[in-house]
């Protein structure tokens, strides 16, 4: 079995919840050794947080968690500890990478900054993971998921014009702002193994939507070369048909309005009334009453299909377009089932499940699951026996309340 | 300082529309040398611009993130000043070449022997047709790393489906987990974070190989499918699936166990001046301090809301009560007078408030550039900072062909004999041919 692209990385972790996890997920999956550092008693956040089977809470069933903690080890460390503190020192020597999302300055106080941590460890990489970054007036402040999007991404444009922004779902921007963060990290640690400086990525979760490409960037850039603000009006400037529209069991939405106009008129069977020149004039597409007159005739053909029956249609006229697919879709689609794009894990204490899987495949140094989510603290023993503690010191440090 | 992380890498790109550029923009901030490779037998729709040569008419009635062109004017090139492609085409290169003429392949295929990385993001068939696959690379150049970014992968049933990035999430499941709660999915408007995670993603994988590379010697082929590469992204949602066989629904601007949500300001009721604030409470301590920075009015006090069950059951009402408040105040006012009492507060920020925002300037979220097609404004940098290795806007949008030189002389090593004949055939130019709409 070939190795995994990082399998030389070690990392330390201290991330929580799901910004910093998912970060050092991607890292783990492709091949790093994670450590991953907990508080006793309750561990990560995310432990407390669902779904879980049935409903019923247990720190070591909880979906998020098992989902983003794959391939990593946990130990549990009281870090206000001076005891719990000399061991993440310890660990941070021996790593390349350390990954925090505490807030910021909390590392420096713990003596774990990275000042402090490369005086063993030139070379050390930190990638600190906050709501606005290590610096500026709002470093302290307090954030959300909602907060995110509505101060660093297009929420004021995401919505409609006579109702308030609405954001995301499923806390995609966190996701999003870990992935970033899994970027900058490997970006350093390739000048770290290359005998270049150790250093310290800053990510800003609300600058990895500022610099986002999901219509922020260039909605900024717009505005400075017109002076116009973006507004929530979805899709009356794009054409027609454009948008969601609905079917015989659901939802499907296209993009097919302007110069894909005749893609879709093609996937109508290029009925005659729609091959007339009023439909391919220059205005036509921004024609308020021929959209309205061309929905009534698209809606009637939507609406005698299931959407995966529309999409096929569509995507047979090379229609830009898809189906809005519920989790059960998603599940059983037969192209994702056969590409290998789920992964079912089997973990001691939540069972055999099917996860997400991979997000790319790498042919010559595969994602892989290695290991499942760690239980609480489950590699306290060996992690401690690597550090040379024996059986007596870990005796002591538990019965400390240090691990 | 030192150099930067991929100083030395070269990078050749044909991407299209969002994800693949946004994939190579990570590289090209990282210091690698980012080469767009840009055919002029063909104009890409949605990247250089909707069409080639737009007329101002069509320009005016795009929203401004697509036809905010410089005074929404096409310009005499106007695939240099479209702002759907200026952000991301910092820090890189362009060259031209014709892919419908045969020796345009052969231009192509130079390149790849002196290059590290190649990215496509293109609907799938477009490369069997012109024949570029991992296998003709590795031919041509050993240990290179070829990342393939189409929509759901270059094998099943769905290899030669069209989409962008608001197809993707529809099909991930994403779509059907946002929007309002009181309409249906019909009202969501169309969001490209499928494009985003696209971007990221396709550039991690990227710096993966060339870590794996440098171990071990070995290039290698990457596929990432954007639908299954945003996936993992809805990771809870799906785990409720498989754990309890349920499809969860969009919850608006509702979190599951706090207080939450988007509420009016002072202003709002003028035309032009669409003003929010978004305002989180994730405890009862939050809740007190909450109360406290409103000055303790009754209603705060009301038994009902002190317990978190209460404040969701009560929701709509405390939503009432609170956005009576935040309409007498300015957004930015609600977010210093909650943050400073530890409620997570914070305006709907528009592009305005975003290049006025201190916290954005202190930190040098913006910088200037000039390019001589648009004149001078200010970029967004790269999503995150690093201490050693500022991932900074070195240069700024790239023109189309505006590397051709530097490109076939230096890099190709090219004659200038061999360099005025391509010319005169058509692969090196700044400007598209005037035939393209």
């Amino acid at each position: 079995m070939p190795d995994g692209a990082l399998s030389h990385i070690r990392v330390l972790d201290f991330t929580t919840q799901i910004a910093g996890p998912y970060c050092t997920k991607l890292l783990a999956d492709y091949g790093a050794g994670v450590i991953k550092v907990e508080r006793p008693g309750a561990g990560d956040a995310a432990r407390g947080l669902g779904p879980f089977p049935g409903d019923i809470p247990h720190p070591e069933k909880s979906g998020l968690f098992l989902h983003l903690n794959t391939n990593k080890r946990s130990i549990t460390l009281d870090l206000k500890s001076k005891a719990g503190q000399k061991i993440a020192k310890q660990l941070a020597a021996e790593v390349d990478l350390v990954v925090e999302n505490f807030r910021p300055g909390v590392m420096d106080r713990l003596g774990l900054g990275l000042g402090a941590l490369q005086e063993s460890n030139p070379r050390l990489v930190m990638t600190s993971i906050s709501n606005f970054g290590q610096t500026g007036p709002y470093r302290d402040f307090k954030s959300s998921d909602i907060l995110v999007y509505s101060m660093g991404g297009e929420m004021h444009s995401t919505g409609l014009s006579d109702r308030e922004p609405v954001k995301l779902g499923a806390n995609v921007v966190l996701y999003q702002a870990g992935s970033v963060a899994a970027v900058g990290s490997a970006g350093a640690l390739f000048l770290s193994q290359d005998d270049g400086p150790g250093q310290h990525v800053d990510v800003s979760i609300m600058e990895t939507q500022t610099g986002s490409v999901d219509r922020r960037m260039s909605a900024l850039v717009g505005y400075q070369y017109t002076g116009e603000l973006s507004a929530r009006i979805p899709f009356g400037a794009a054409g027609y048909p454009i948008g969601v529209y609905p079917c015989e069991d659901g939802y499907f939405e296209v993009t097919g309005g302007l110069i894909y106009f005749p893609r879709v008129v093609r996937m109508l069977g290029d009925p005659p009334e729609l091959l007339e020149p009023r439909w391919y004039t220059p205005e036509s597409q921004t024609d308020p009453e021929l959209k309205e007159e061309f929905e009534a005739h698209f809606l009637s053909w939507t609406i005698q299909r299931s959407k995966a029956e529309a999409w096929r249609a569509a995507q047979e006229s090379d229609v830009l377009s898809g189906p809005l697919n519920t989790m059960e879709d998603v599940a059983n689609d037969q192209q994702f089932i056969g590409r290998g794009a789920f992964a079912q894990i089997d973990h001691p204490v939540a069972g055999s499940l099917k996860y997400p899987g991979r997000p790319f495949v790498m042919t010559e140094s595969p994602w892989e699951i290695r290991r499942p989510a760690p239980l609480l603290g489950q590699h306290n023993g060996e992690i401690l026996q690597e550090l040379g503690y024996g059986p007596g010191d870990q005796v002591r440090l538990r019965a400390q309340g240090v691990i | 300082m030192s150099k930067l992380p991929l100083e030395g890498v070269r990078v050749l790109e044909m991407t299209v529309v969002w994800a693949g550029p946004y994939c190579t923009s990570f590289l090209a901030d990282l210091g690698a040398e980012v080469i767009r490779v840009e055919s002029l037998a063909s104009f890409a729709p949605l990247t250089r611009g909707v069409r080639a040569h737009p007329t101002a008419a069509s320009i005016a009635t795009q929203p401004v993130f697509m036809g905010g062109y410089p005074d929404r004017q096409p310009g005499d090139r106007p695939w240099n000043r479209c702002p759907i492609f200026n952000p991301h085409a910092r820090n890189k290169l362009s060259m031209t070449l014709d892919l419908s003429q045969p020796n345009g392949l052969e231009i192509f295929k130079d390149l790849v022997k002196v290059s590290d990385i190649f990215v496509e993001n293109n609907v799938v068939d477009r490369m069997d047709k012109l024949g570029i696959d991992y296998a003709m690379l590795k031919e041509l150049r050993e240990d290179i790393i070829m990342l393939r970014m189409p929509a759901y992968g270059t094998t099943g049933p769905y290899r030669d489906y069209r989409a962008l990035g608001v197809h993707i999430e529809g099909v991930i499941g994403h779509t059907l987990l946002r929007g309002y709660t009181d309409m249906d999915a019909s009202a969501n408007n169309a969001v490209y974070v499928a494009d985003a995670a696209g971007g990221s993603h396709g550039a991690f994988a990227v710096l993966a190989a060339l870590h794996h590379r440098r171990r071990t010697g070995k290039g290698q082929y990457i596929e990432l499918g954007q639908a299954e590469d945003a996936m993992p992204m809805m990771g809870q949602f799906f785990m409720d699936y498989t754990m309890n066989g349920r499809n969860a629904a969009t919850t608006g601007n509702r979190h599951p166990t706090a207080l939450q949500g988007c509420y009016p300001c002072k202003g709002n009721e003028r035309q032009g001046h669409d003003r929010w604030v978004c305002i989180t409470i994730n405890s009862d301590e939050e809740w007190r301090s909450f109360s406290s920075a409103l000055g303790r009015p009754d209603w705060t006090g009301d038994p009902r809301f002190a317990h978190a069950p209460g404040r969701l059951e009560h929701h709509d009402e405390i939503d009432a009560h609170i956005s009576r408040w935040t309409e007498q105040m300015n957004n930015f006012q609600v977010m210093r007078t909650l943050q400073a009492a530890g409620v997570a507060a914070g305006p709907v920020m528009d592009q305005r408030d975003a290049y006025n925002d201190p916290h954005l300037k202190e930190r040098g979220m913006f910088q200037e550039f000039s390019q001589e097609d648009t004149g001078t404004h200010l970029y967004p940098r790269a999503p995150y900072t690093m201490s050693e290795t500022p991932p900074d806007i070195r240069r700024g949008p790239v023109r189309l062909g505006e590397d051709n030189e530097y490109v076939y002389r230096t890099v190709l090593g090219y004659s200038e004999e061999d360099y005025a004949r391509l010319e005169a055939e058509g692969h090196i130019s700044m400007d598209y041919p005037e035939h393209f709409e």
